[in-house]
């Protein structure tokens, strides 16, 4: 097949919406949504503030079996209010994580897949969604004792804000090319520090920085793998079958803030070299 | 935002449920669930203001012929044009068919 071929072949993951993203990584026929559409868990303060809603609040719960092992897929839709996170979704997340930790005490292996499609908060949501992130990221830490946690952030959105410290709690994180991540998105940081610190319409920039292979090669995240479906799952399930690292990432920061601290940030430094820093030979 | 609310003549009731599109950008989600026989509702809430006459034309042509299974139809739209909205409602009865 010609490379042509090959593209109109793939299964895209990124085109697909969450609720078929969640379909893409279980097992066939062993989905079943919590907290569906049906339940109509709308957000009560968009419609207060004049916005329409979604009736799963942009967040899918799909249980089902991934090579047959119990498995909780949580997928935002970063097409309904940019994936951010308010009182309701963060709490159908939050939850999920719980229950799955639950299940994990009583005997029943349940282990978590979160797909990061969000620009973190949502701010017509304030403190509500700011502190379901906070139960989300307390949730990752509890579940990840027993079971992998693993994120998945395959753009276009990203994940950024209070989410993407969600991602580096997860004891995997596997992006695409298309992936963003990072704690502030590119045009709050022009907004806050100037474009000559980081020019927000520099896209070879904000790719070459935060981009998902930028991210991977930085050892900020653990696998960069093509939009393809069938390889975000199998990637999904070999991070599974690794089991626990032996350190989260979260636990290695001491090592991280060491090798900032020796950084030079008087200069800008190209992707290359940002690399080097998180490598520690900077 | 503006809600809307609309009743048309329908055949038996939809045989199943189902849920197509999201609250994206020029999209809309449609929920469908089974009515009650003879009759199709139809509440819609809408980003855009002003276009009650573009969704009561619209809806007419779809479900004013009452050929279609009966059911309460829930849209939340943002933005979409006509020829989406209709492609949606078509989606969720086929969906809801299977």
């Amino acid at each position: 097949m010609n490379r042509i071929d090959q593209l109109l072949a793939r299964d895209s993951f990124i085109e697909r919406g969450a609720r078929r993203r969640a379909q893409a990584l279980l097992d066939p026929g062993s989905l079943r949504e919590l907290a569906g559409p049906f339940a109509r868990l709308h957000s009560p303060w968009l419609a207060m503030q004049g916005l329409v809603t979604q009736s799963d609040d942009g967040v899918v719960v799909a249980k089902g079996r991934l090579d047959g092992a119990p498995t909780v897929v949580l997928a935002i839709e970063g097409g309904f209010q940019g994936g951010s996170m308010g009182e309701i979704g963060a709490a159908k997340i939050a939850g999920s994580l719980e229950l799955a930790a639950g299940d994990n005490r009583r005997g029943i292996p349940t282990q978590a897949v979160i797909l990061f499609e969000t620009g973190g908060v949502r701010l017509q949501e304030a403190n509500l969604g700011l502190a379901g992130i906070a139960e989300i990221q307390a949730a990752i830490v509890d579940l990840r004792r027993y079971r992998p946690v693993i994120g998945v952030s395959a753009g276009t959105v990203g994940c950024y804000g209070g989410m993407s410290i969600a991602a580096g709690l997860c004891s995997y994180l596997v992006l695409t090319r298309e992936a963003r991540l990072g704690l502030n998105g590119p045009q709050v940081i022009e907004q806050e520090a100037g474009a000559a610190e980081f020019d927000a319409r520099n896209r070879a920039l904000i790719w070459g920085l935060t981009g998902g292979e930028q991210r991977v090669a930085a050892g900020l995240a653990d696998a960069c793998v093509q939009d393809d479906s069938a390889e975000v799952r199998a990637t999904v399930a070999r991070l599974f079958a690794q089991g626990l690292p032996a350190r989260h990432r979260s636990e290695r920061a001491a090592e991280t803030l060491a090798a900032l601290a020796r950084a030079d940030a008087s200069q800008q430094p190209a992707p290359a070299d940002a690399r080097g820093i998180y490598q520690g030979d900077a | 935002m503006e809600k809307l609310a609309f009743t048309f003549p329908a055949g038996r009731p939809a045989a199943g449920r189902a849920v197509t599109g999201v609250v994206s950008s020029g999209d809309l989600e449609v929920l469908l669930e089974p009515g009650r026989d003879g009759s199709t509702t139809v509440a819609v809430q809408t980003s855009v203001d002003g276009y009650g006459g573009n969704w009561t034309a619209l809806l007419e042509r779809v479900l004013g012929p009452g050929e279609l299974p009966a059911a309460h139809i829930e849209i939340n739209d943002n933005g979409a044009t006509p020829g989406v909205v209709r492609m949606r409602i078509e989606q969720a009865f086929e969906e809801a068919a299977s």
